[in-house]
């Protein structure tokens, strides 16, 4: 693994989330924010899932709090991947304010990969910055093209369900206990739909842990 | 209430993931606390599959056009297709079947 390598790799990792960026974008103003808004939550917010949640369950006729709360929890895994980088990235004042910002999927599982820290620090500033330039570029270019196209006509209500399976998609690889959970939770929000306020089927379904796992066991 | 949503879900994000480069490792090395970080994205993210798969608002909704293109979208997903191939397959199995 060279430097180059790295950081070809990591670029197109960035050009490939790019195309996610566009139906965000596109959902997003469909679900009735503005293009100022969507991009601000591609800018600042900047992880996908969460932001995709949020507009969701908005879109859905859900309240302010059922879509935030969706949005955090979500978000939550963040914090992890913040942690599993620090020692890595290993910075310090300004530098670490701009690194939390790109503390995501992407750049966490390029970091990660790599052989020895330093090329950690070329994976992780390259994929955040690639990521974060065609992400941002789409969801702008989506929050237009939604704007004055109706969404359903260019199929992107069947590209979120899409979107959210590829994210869910490398978990389920992982193991059977990762299975168990995700199927729990489907069934959990599928049942939920009809009987609850919007946003909710979603929430509820992180009752799938308690109902999947044995949590007390491995504490 | 759309601006409340906006800047509470950018601050919230932000400081969620800036925690972890604050609180001490040491936290995280709990057993408990690890699992359930990993796996509550598990828990959602397969709800909000189905969610935006079926639903439609509090009803369970059957779309055509919309199951089909997930449905592509799903096999690309399993044959380890780029995102990018996700994306295109599933919007244009949708759009070419409204179009018939």
């Amino acid at each position: 693994m060279t430097r180059r390598t790295v950081i070809r790799d990591s670029l197109g990792v960035g050009i490939a989330v790019g195309a996610y960026g566009f139906a965000f974008g596109a959902a997003s103003v469909s679900a009735g924010l503005s293009v100022v808004q969507t991009c601000l939550l591609s800018l600042f917010t900047f992880t996908g899932g969460t932001q995709f949640a949020v507009v969701g369950v908005i879109a859905g006729g859900g309240t302010v709090a059922a879509a935030l709360a969706s949005g955090l929890l979500l978000g939550s895994r963040n914090t992890l991947y913040a942690m599993r980088l620090a020692p890595l990235l290993r910075v310090r004042g300004v530098r670490r304010l701009v690194a939390a910002l790109g503390t995501i999927d992407e750049s966490t599982a390029m970091a990660v990969a790599q052989p020895e820290p330093e090329l950690s620090r070329v994976a992780f500033w390259w994929t955040f910055a690639g990521v974060f330039t065609f992400w941002n570029l789409t969801t702008l270019l989506g929050a237009l093209v939604g704007s004055v196209v109706d969404p359903p006509a260019i199929g992107l209500d069947a590209v979120v369900p899409a979107a959210f399976l590829a994210l869910l998609a490398p978990r389920l690889r992982s193991g059977a206990l990762e299975k168990r959970i995700a199927l729990a939770g489907a069934l959990i929000a599928a049942a939920l739909i009809p009987v609850t306020p919007p946003g909710v089927p979603v929430l509820a379904a992180c009752a799938a842990l308690l109902l999947a796992t044995d949590l007390r066991r491995s504490g | 209430m759309l601006w409340v949503l906006v800047l509470a879900t950018i601050v919230g994000c932000y400081l969620l993931k800036l925690a972890g480069y604050l609180v001490p490792a040491r936290v995280m090395d709990h057993p408990r606390i690890r699992h359930v970080v990993e796996l509550l994205p598990v828990a959602l993210l397969a709800a909000l599959v189905v969610v935006e798969a079926i639903a439609n608002g509090r009803h369970i909704e059957l779309d055509g056009p919309r199951l089909a293109g997930f449905a592509v979208g799903a096999v690309a997903v399993w044959r380890r297709a780029p995102f990018l191939v996700v994306v295109v397959v599933a919007a244009a199995t949708a759009a070419l079947l409204r179009q018939v």
